[in-house]
């Protein structure tokens, strides 16, 4: 006989439960696992394949792919592609850290308004988050512009030449950049602000009084998982960034979401998107086990 | 509320009877083969501490948990494979859990409308049921809107309106602050008397279950320890574990030499079960009878002894003896200061003899 | 916090707020600028807004655009309530628990582009079998309820959570059959968070752009696709006009998943 268990006041047979769990999870986790789990791992094998004449797939083995990340082309090494990839990272990496900065002191301004009105505060925050980032990136454009206040005005710092606009332009990039990314710096450092001990800092203030080492001492600690949460947010998105830098950069500025988008639309070459997915990915995980790191080292320092 | 419920017409009907049920929660075994009867009418307590399997014994008999072992029957009929919706059986969850999303009414109503009772009736027990808890002033309010006494009386009045055979109460005290808990108690037994039926009481509490019930059964690790009233689980502690679980008790080393029992005191006489030959003497506080002179005539059970050390505890007062350095607990008494000399008389028919 | 403390905070507030409505701000500016061409004020205007609902391919696009949110919310409302409810339910054994976790947030940790790459390789393969999945509405319908499922779950899984077990344990020994519980009990209790997460879905349905752009067709292009279509060829300011409205709809649906979520926590 089955094993019957009491599940929730209710007499089932323990593979009678499993059953009906399994039935519910089939829709939810069908579409997870048949569109996104089994196709990433596709995408790795794809990595390994190479192009046919017609941007076909053919299914042999070979490294070409990851040669051609590295550099090596039909025409030789060059380092171009290097360059892109080490541009994402830095793109990243700038935005990331500038988010955070901003984030902290807005995070912290909102969970400290009063209860009342510390939700439109947040909502303040969410509405660009979810506005489609198309229409946040274009907004861009009369801002940066040919014809706009603030391309004269750095013409006129001369930090432009007559002929140059802020946009299309690496700063136009980073701009777009820090503006997409920012609520998803502010979001978790909010979670952890609004959950601050307060009592902490008042007596980190008694007994440190320096505004740092208040900061370094009460604060710091206390938001550590709300700043992890804050920096992979931004980070990871940040690295396949694909709508800003298209817009924003210029027909010649290319980050490795652009590339992606290209070697899967234009160039018909998927074997080298998967590559270069790949690359991103790879670079997404290095820079998390970094940031472990770091936090792991900076922990045990706080302990010392 | 209408009279018993009685399917089956006969006196068994709401009598408990459970036979050597076991239970564990892998290899932890909470139940090590409890047995017990509970006759119609009759309010039992399942006392002992926590993690002494009383809960989740009410949960198998609920049908919220399975016994590994064993059988529950209630009225005569096994309610082994019963799934719990379909047990005349009701409990007072110990948080309550009353539904948030419903009004007061309509959680009396629920145990009705699950069972597809016409509205018309439902409407006429449910007026009923918060008439008897004196809950229709507050029958429109939501759980959150109430406090926890009157959570309490809703949950009692939700498991009532369905005339369960039995009622299965587990912790329906513990949420609430101690002056509350007296008041409800005395309500809880004065319901009980009033509506004939069964009723199992779960608890911690030795005050609360020597007030409610008609027999406490005290559990320890997964056993029940003993059984019965409450003057005599107190009076006659059949282990160590129930004298010092219920109230105040001194406890003397002692041993049978020949007709006498010999503890550090002296020699006690004192009745014991047949064939007791070492282990403790048990006296209740209360039962000791002080005095700081020297009797007329010397009877049994009489210690002399100094006073060493005396610690007030408001309802006893706790001595140091000499000569042996013996602690004893006694009725406070005025006089009882270190240095002087008491008589103690320890009445032999109040004195206990248990095993280790 | 204190003035003092206040004089420090206020200009990387403001800054941040700048950088983020910067944007929205001038795209809504210039959507009442009656200039044709280029960024200065020529006066106001309504006319943009009135061009924008004569205009065939824009109407296309806002239809497409919400049958899309349309039908994927719906589908994935359901089968993200069921997915909460099958993880947060059952009975399952802590390693596969684990799993399961992880493949629930694999939608919402995946980069975008690594997510619309996925899915060209999927229906790629799924073309193969049946031509259902050319690009089009369909693999635009089934790549935001990928996502959007995952982000329902986990809405209806922090309400699930907060409900004790003894509530359903309640219901059960109140004679309520499955069903019954289902209907009186766990439904109304989670009916808050299922709608705050169909409007989450539909918000970041009408949000997407990426997975769309990689999975459209011929005539499949949403509003956020039109839009960009447009950049390339030159920004008119009926483009404004569209792109202010769209603020205004996540507005109202950031409001109303708000209200629903402090409804919840009364």
């Amino acid at each position: 006989m089955a094993e019957r268990i009491v599940w929730e006041g209710e007499l089932v047979a323990r593979r009678g439960l499993y059953a009906r769990g399994a039935a519910l999870l089939a829709g939810g986790m069908g579409f997870i696992a048949l569109l996104l789990a089994l196709p990433s791992l596709a995408l790795v094998a794809l990595a390994f394949a190479t192009r046919g004449t017609y941007g076909d797939v053919v299914w042999s083995f070979s490294l070409d792919q990851m040669k051609r990340l590295a550099g090596y082309g039909i025409l030789g090494w060059s380092p171009d592609l290097l360059w892109i990839l080490a541009r994402s990272v830095a793109v990243a990496g700038v935005t990331t850290a500038l988010c955070i900065l901003l984030a902290f002191p807005l995070a912290f301004f909102v969970a400290s308004r009063p209860p009342s009105r510390r939700y439109l505060w947040l909502a303040l925050v969410v509405v660009p988050m979810l506005t489609n980032l198309v229409i946040r990136t274009y907004g861009w454009f009369p801002i940066l512009g040919t014809h706009s206040p603030l391309t004269a005005l750095a013409r006129g710092a001369g930090l432009l030449n007559a002929d140059e606009s802020l946009y299309p332009g690496a700063l136009a990039v980073y701009l777009g950049m820090v503006s997409g990314s920012l609520p998803f710096a502010v979001l978790p450092l909010y979670a952890a602000a609004e959950r601050l001990d307060g009592s902490l800092v008042d007596a980190a203030r008694d007994l440190y009084g320096g505004r740092w080492l208040v900061f370094r001492h009460a604060i710091l600690p206390q938001v550590r998982v709300g700043l992890a949460v804050a920096t992979i947010l931004t980070f990871v998105p940040a690295l396949g960034a694909f709508v800003i830098p298209d817009l924003l950069g210029g027909a010649r500025y290319m980050l490795m979401g652009n590339l992606i988008q290209q070697q899967f639309f234009a160039a018909r070459n998927w074997p080298f998107g998967a590559a270069v997915s790949l690359a991103l990915l790879g670079c997404s995980l290095c820079g998390l086990f970094l940031y472990w790191r770091a936090q792991l080292k900076d922990e045990q320092g706080a302990r010392a | 509320m209408s009279e018993a419920h009685d399917p089956s017409g006969s006196s068994k009907a709401g009598a408990l009877e459970i036979r050597d049920v076991r239970k564990s929660f892998g290899a932890v075994e909470v139940l090590r083969g409890v047995s017990l009867d509970a006759a119609r009418g009759e309010f039992i307590t399942l006392l002992g501490p926590s993690g002494c399997g009383k809960t989740t014994l009410l949960r198998i008999v609920a049908g919220l948990e399975l016994a590994d072992e064993g059988r529950v029957v209630l009225g005569g009929q096994d309610l082994g494979r019963l799934p719990a919706h379909r047990r005349p059986v009701n409990t007072v969850f110990q948080s309550y859990a009353l539904f948030p999303h419903l009004r007061v009414r309509d959680n009396v109503a629920f145990g009705l409308r699950a069972r597809r009772v016409p509205e018309a009736e439902v409407r006429t027990k449910v007026g009923d049921a918060l008439a008897l808890l004196q809950l229709q002033p507050l029958a429109e309010r939501l759980p959150h809107q109430l406090s926890g006494g009157q959570r309490q009386r809703v949950a009692l009045a939700r498991a009532l309106v369905n005339e369960p055979l039995l009622l299965l109460l587990d912790e329906p005290m513990s949420a609430l602050d101690a002056k509350l808990r007296a008041e409800l108690r005395l309500e809880l037994r004065r319901l009980q008397r009033r509506l004939q039926r069964t009723f199992v009481l779960v608890t911690h509490d030795q005050d609360e279950a020597m007030t409610v019930s008609d027999r406490i059964l005290l559990m320890r690790d997964g056993r029940i320890e003993q059984d019965g009233t409450p003057e005599e689980v107190y009076e006659r502690p059949r282990t160590r574990f129930v004298a010092e679980f219920l109230g105040a008790a001194n406890l003397f080393e002692a041993r049978r030499e020949d007709d006498a029992i010999v503890t550090p005191l002296g020699k006690l006489s004192a009745e014991g079960p047949a064939g007791w030959t070492a282990g403790l003497a048990c006296i209740r506080p209360e039962r000791i009878e002080v005095s700081l002179e020297a009797p007329a005539s010397p009877g049994p059970n009489v210690f002399e002894a100094r006073i060493a050390e005396r610690v007030y505890r408001g309802d006893h007062v706790e001595l140091l003896l000499e000569p042996g350095a013996v602690r004893v607990q006694c009725a406070p008494r005025e006089g009882l200061a270190p240095g002087v000399r008491a008589w103690l008389r320890f009445p032999p028919e109040h004195v206990r003899l248990l095993d280790g | 916090m204190n003035a003092l403390r206040m004089r420090w905070v206020l200009p990387p507030v403001l800054l941040a707020l700048a950088l983020l409505y910067a944007p929205l701000l001038t795209i809504a500016v210039q959507s009442v600028n009656a200039a044709r061409y280029g960024t200065s004020w020529q006066g106001f205007t309504w006319a943009w807004y009135a061009k924008l609902f004569q205009n065939e391919t824009i109407g296309a696009a806002a239809r497409n655009t919400l049958l899309l949110a349309c039908v994927s919310t719906a589908v994935s409302t359901v089968l993200g309530t069921l997915l909460a409810l099958g993880l947060d339910r059952m009975p399952w054994p802590p390693a596969l628990r684990r799993g399961l976790d992880v493949l629930l947030h694999l939608p919402v940790i995946t980069p975008d582009i690594l997510f619309a790459a996925a899915l060209v390789v999927a229906f790629a393969c799924l073309r193969s079998a049946s031509s259902v999945f050319d690009p089009g509405m369909v693999p635009m319908i089934l790549g935001h309820i990928t996502f959007q499922v995952a982000f329902v779950a986990l809405v209806v899984r922090a309400r699930l959570s907060t409900l004790e077990k003894d509530l359903y344990e309640a219901a059960r020994d109140l004679y309520a059959e499955r069903g019954f519980v289902f209907r009186h009990l766990t439904l109304p209790l989670l009916m808050p968070a299922v709608v705050a997460g169909a409007l989450l879905a539909f918000t970041l349905s009408l949000d997407d752009f990426i997975i769309s752009f990689f999975t459209t067709g011929a005539h499949s292009d949403t509003l956020p696709i039109f839009i960009y279509g447009s950049l390339r060829r030159g920004i008119s300011p009926e483009i404004h006009a569209l792109s202010t409205l769209m603020v205004l709809v996540t507005v109202g649906l950031v409001v109303g998943v708000e209200r629903l979520t402090r409804a919840k926590e009364a």
